[in-house]
C-alpha cells in the first residue's frame, strides 16, 4: 500500500483560483478605477488588520465573538439533538408541539436579538441565545427525521431479542441518527456564526460584529472587511471542527478515510 | 413421528386495518405444527401473508385471532427461543461484523468474554473468521448474508424464522448459502420455518412444504418431501425426483390462483 495521501483532484486548480482571487482583489480595484472606500485592495485591507492589531484590541473582539460562538452553538446543538431525541422516542408529543415548532422555524430567528437584549442588555448572553436559537432548528430537524426513518426491520431485530426501549434507542436509533446529527451540526456551525454577529450588530461594544458597524460608521471600508474576514475565519474553523470530529465518529462509512484501508 | 411440536400456530387470523379504514385480512384460519429438529418451506403467492405469519411467530404482531405456540408456550411477544432472519441482512454499519455477531447476546446481557468467544467460533465455522473485525460494508453480500445467520445462531434459539434469506443473492452464493444453512440446521437440530419463493429451495432444504393461497393466505396443501440428504441441498439438487415434486408445486401454485411470480419457477436455473 503506498503511504502517500494523493490530493484530490482539482486540488491544484482549486489553489490556483485562490490566487487569482487575490491578485484580481489587490490589482482589481486599481485597474478598474473602483475607489478604495468601495472596495480596499487586499494591501490596503492587510495594512488595516495591522492597525487594528495594534490599536483595536481587534484579538479581544475576535475572541469574544469566538467565545459567543462557541458557546451558542455547542448549547443548541445540545438542545437541538436532545429535544430532537425526545421528541422522536414520543410521536405524541411530537404531534402537539410541531405546529409551534414549525411557526418558531418559520420566524426569523435573527429578529429576535433586539427582543433578547432588550430582556439581558448589552452582555454576551443575548448574543448566545440567538446563536442557541438559529443552531437548534437544523440540529434538531435532521435528528428526529433521522430516528423517524430508521428502517423498521432494525427495531424488530432489536425487539426479537427482547431489548427494551432504552436499549433500542442506545443500540440502533442514536447510532443510526449520527449520519443526519452531524449534518445538522455543520448547517449549525455556520448558522452560529450569523446568530452571533447579529447580535453583536444591535446593542453592545463587543466583538466583531460590533467593530463591522463600527468600522462602517467611520467609513473605513478596510475595517469593515477585515472583520469579515475574521468572521468567515471563525465559522470556517467551526465547520472544520464539525467534519474533522464527524470523520473520526463515522469512520466505518464507506468512502471515509479512504488512505486508511484495512488489510 | 412422537417428535415433540416446536412450533405451532393455531387458528391464526391477521387482519390489518389499512389507510382507508378498510381492512385487509392478510391470513385467514392459519393452523400448522413444526417438530422438533424439522424444517418446514412456506411458499405462496406476493402478499399471501408468509411474512406476517412470520412476525406473529417472531412475536412481534399479536394476531387478530388465534395464536402460535413455541414449546407449546404461547407467543406473547418476543421471545428468546425464536431468532429470524431477512432477506436484508440488516448488519448495523457501525459495529463491526464480530459486534454485530454478538448484537443479540449483547442485548440479553450475556458477559462480554462469552458472547465474543461464541461470535468468533460461528464466524469461523462460516469461514469468516478473518473478517470478524471489518466493518460491513467491506463485505460482499454473500458474506453478509452469512454474517446475518450466525447472528440469528448466536442467541441459540429452538426454533429459526427464515424469511427469504438468500433472495437478495446471485445463484451461486445462494447454493453455497443454502448449503450452509441445511448443514447448520442438521447438526445442531434446529427447527426452521424457511419462507421462500425458490421451488427449488423449498424442495432441496426442507422436510415438509406448505403451499399458501393468495391473500386471505390459507395453507392450501402439505407436501412431504420424501428425499435422504436434507443436510446437502446439492445433492439432493441431482437427485431427479426433486424436479417432479417442483413440478407438482408449479402446479398447485397456478391451480390456486394465477399471480404466481415468475422468480417462482426461475429458482431452479
Ligand atoms: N404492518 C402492516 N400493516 C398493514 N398491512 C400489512 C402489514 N404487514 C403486511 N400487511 C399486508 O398484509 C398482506 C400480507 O403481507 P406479507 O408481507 O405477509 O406478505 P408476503 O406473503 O410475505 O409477501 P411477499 O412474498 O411479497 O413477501 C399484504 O397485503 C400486506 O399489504
Ligand atoms: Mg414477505
Amino acid at each position: 500500500m503506498s503511504a502517500r495521501p494523493r490530493l484530490p483532484p482539482g486540488a491544484a486548480a482549486s489553489v490556483a483560483l485562490l490566487v487569482v482571487f487575490l491578485a484580481a482583489w489587490e490589482w482589481g480595484p486599481g485597474l478598474l478605477r473602483i475607489p478604495s472606500y468601495i472596495i480596499p485592495s487586499l494591501s490596503e485591507v492587510a495594512r488595516e488588520a495591522v492597525r487594528m492589531w495594534q490599536v483595536s484590541h481587534v484579538l479581544m473582539h475576535t475572541g469574544v465573538t469566538a467565545g459567543e460562538v462557541l458557546a451558542g452553538f455547542a448549547l443548541g446543538s445540545l438542545l437541538g439533538a436532545f429535544i430532537g431525541y425526545l421528541l422522536g422516542m414520543s410521536p405524541a408529543t411530537e404531534v402537539a408541539l410541531s405546529p409551534y415548532i414549525l411557526a418558531l422555524q418559520i420566524a426569523p430567528k435573527v429578529a429576535f436579538a433586539p427582543l433578547f437584549i432588550l430582556w439581558m442588555g448589552y452582555s454576551v448572553y443575548p448574543k448566545i441565545l440567538v446563536a442557541v436559537l438559529i443552531v437548534f432548528f437544523p440540529v434538531m430537524v435532521n435528528v428526529l427525521t433521522a430516528i423517524r426513518t430508521v428502517d423498521p426491520d432494525l427495531i424488530n431485530l432489536a425487539r426479537s431479542f427482547k431489548a427494551t426501549r432504552a436499549q433500542i434507542f442506545w443500540k440502533i436509533e442514536f447510532p443510526a441518527s449520527i449520519p443526519a446529527l452531524f449534518a445538522g451540526l455543520r448547517i449549525g456551525a455556520t448558522l452560529a456564526v450569523v446568530g452571533v454577529v447579529v447580535g453583536e450588530f444591535v446593542g453592545g461594544n463587543l466583538g466583531l460584529g460590533f467593530l463591522l458597524t463600527f468600522g462602517e460608521g467611520q467609513a473605513n471600508t478596510p475595517m469593515v472587511f477585515v472583520s469579515i474576514v475574521l468572521l468567515t475565519l471563525i465559522g470556517g474553523i467551526a465547520y472544520l471542527g464539525v467534519v474533522l470530529t464527524e470523520q473520526r465518529v463515522l469512520h466505518y462509512l464507506p468512502g471515509r478515510n479512504a488512505n486508511r484501508r484495512v488489510g | 413421528m412422537a417428535r415433540a411440536t416446536r412450533l405451532e400456530y393455531r387458528n391464526v387470523t391477521m387482519r390489518f386495518a389499512d389507510t382507508a379504514g378498510r381492512g385487509v385480512t392478510a391470513v385467514a384460519g392459519v393452523s400448522l405444527a413444526i417438530a422438533d429438529a424439522e424444517v418446514v418451506a412456506l411458499i405462496g403467492p406476493s402478499g399471501c401473508g408468509k411474512s406476517t405469519l412470520l412476525n406473529i411467530g417472531a412475536g412481534l404482531y399479536a394476531p387478530t385471532d388465534g395464536a402460535a405456540f413455541v414449546d407449546g408456550e404461547r407467543v406473547e411477544g418476543p421471545n428468546a427461543h425464536v431468532a429470524f432472519m431477512l432477506q436484508k441482512d440488516l448488519l448495523l454499519p457501525w459495529r463491526t461484523v464480530a459486534e454485530n455477531v454478538m448484537l443479540g447476546a449483547e442485548i440479553h446481557g450475556q458477559p462480554r468474554s462469552q458472547r465474543r468467544r461464541r461470535a468468533h467460533e460461528l464466524l469461523d465455522g462460516f469461514g469468516l473468521g478473518e473478517f470478524a473485525g471489518r466493518y460491513p460494508h467491506q463485505l460482499s453480500g454473500g458474506m453478509r448474508q452469512r454474517a446475518a445467520l450466525a447472528r440469528t445462531l448466536a442467541v441459540e434459539p429452538s426454533v429459526l424464522l427464515l424469511d427469504e434469506p438468500f433472495s437478495a443473492v446471485d445463484a451461486q452464493t445462494r447454493m453455497v448459502l443454502q448449503r450452509d444453512l441445511a448443514r447448520t440446521l442438521t447438526r445442531a437440530g434446529k427447527t426452521a420455518l424457511l419462507i421462500t419463493h425458490d421451488l427449488f429451495e423449498a424442495v432441496t432444504l426442507s422436510d415438509r412444504v406448505l403451499v399458501m393461497s393468495a391473500r386471505p393466505g390459507r395453507i392450501l396443501e402439505e407436501m412431504t418431501i420424501d428425499l435422504p440428504e436434507r443436510e446437502d441441498p446439492l445433492a439432493r439438487r441431482r437427485d431427479p425426483r426433486v424436479n417432479d415434486y417442483v413440478a407438482r408445486l408449479m402446479d398447485r401454485l397456478q391451480i390456486g390462483e394465477d399471480t404466481l411470480e415468475p422468480q417462482a419457477i426461475g429458482g431452479g436455473a
